[in-house]
């Protein structure tokens, strides 16, 4: 039996999915235009210019990533190690791509193509919860719900990437924004520690990140990573094996 | 262009691809393949893994106090932290972050 609100998704066009995405996507915007402005007021203190800026949000089009790959160019790490480090932060998204295949596996290639390059958590986390609760949907429905949230998600993000840049070339120097970064992570990270495992992992982290700083710039963030995912990852598996005793 | 500017570019295109084929992977070319259980119980770390090690030497050795352990900025972050673990909600966190560190700092001024 289908749910009313199943029947209503069911029903719709694909321009009324659109619509649906969209307004579903909305909230976020409260999230993706601080960050968006705080991209841009943290690159043009970095010395990037408006294009760099841009490019940056328009290319990549990850935040995490993005601020990585700024503050270790500040920092004049090795390109090497900023790649390899804005890259793990975005490792994440490889399994967003995997959990979407039994949704979107049967579109076609240049649609699959331009899925992946909007493949974002807001994008991500809105369409797998409306395919889920919806198995029933069309193809070009599952399509145009997930350009709907896209749209919504990354047009401001876009938009405040390019007034954050013209904010922080007004912003005079006194200004503590070298600590906006950190915070801005922190912030992030808190609440993904949810389990015991995410705790350990972020631990280790700080610990290992710390204790390796005596490295060259950067280095130590590639020894700290792996041993913290190594943690969480082992940490996961001892609590479900006790839990399985209980 | 600068040398900083080429290394910019470089890395804002080197990061574009790699992280497009990131999330093309299993949507674009391995298909229904699953992920190995060890590499999705991993991935899922990533970013616990990776943020605190970016943010934990900033908050500890700051570059605008020259590497000196300063208590206004180890309040803030602490701040951040507790605020962020309690609302569960980054962007409160980091406003309760901010105010926490201009507050400090017009104080202390």
């Amino acid at each position: 039996m289908l749910t009313p609100d199943q029947r209503r998704a069911l029903a719709r066009s694909p321009a009324q999915c659109l619509r649906h995405g969209f307004v579903q996507s909305l909230p976020f915007i409260l999230v993706l235009v601080p960050f968006g402005l705080l991209f841009g007021v943290l690159s043009a203190e970095a010395g990037l210019d408006l294009a760099q800026v841009m490019g940056f949000s328009v290319l990549v089009l990850a935040g995490a990533s993005q601020f990585t790959a700024v503050q270790l160019l500040t920092d004049h790490a090795p390109t090497v190690i900023i790649l390899l480090s804005a890259l793990a932060v975005n490792l994440r998204m490889a399994m967003y791509s995997a959990s979407l295949v039994p949704w979107l596996g049967d579109a076609t290639p240049r649609q699959r193509g331009l899925v992946a390059y909007l493949l974002i958590d807001q994008t991500y986390a809105l369409s797998i919860q409306h395919f889920e609760n919806n198995p029933r949907l069309r193809m070009d429905q599952r399509l145009a719900y997930f350009a709907g949230t896209a749209i919504c998600a990354c047009v401001p993000w876009l938009i405040a990437s390019a007034l954050g840049f013209q904010l922080g070339r007004a912003i005079p120097e006194s200004w503590a924004l070298d600590f906006a970064l950190p915070i801005t992570f922190l912030a992030m990270v808190a609440p993904m520690l949810r389990s015991p495992a995410h705790i350990a992992a972020a631990g280790v982290s700080i610990i290992a990140a710390l204790v390796f700083t005596v490295l060259p710039s950067g280095l130590g963030i590639l020894l700290a990573a792996p041993l913290a995912m190594a943690t969480g990852a082992i940490v996961e598996k001892r609590m479900e094996r006790l839990k399985g005793e209980l | 262009m600068s040398g900083f500017d080429l290394k910019i570019w470089f890395v804002i295109l080197v990061l574009g691809i790699g992280t497009y084929l990131i999330r093309w992977s299993f949507l674009g070319a391995i298909g229904n393949r699953a992920i190995p259980e060890w590499a999705a119980r991993a991935l899922r770390y990533t970013p616990v893994a990776v943020l605190p090690a970016i943010a934990a030497p900033l908050v500890v050795w700051p570059a605008a106090t020259e590497g000196q352990t300063d208590p206004v900025r180890l309040t803030a972050a602490a701040v951040t932290l507790g605020v962020g673990l309690l609302t569960r909600n980054t962007l409160l966190a980091i406003v309760a972050g901010l105010i926490t560190l201009f507050g400090m700092l017009y104080l202390s001024a």
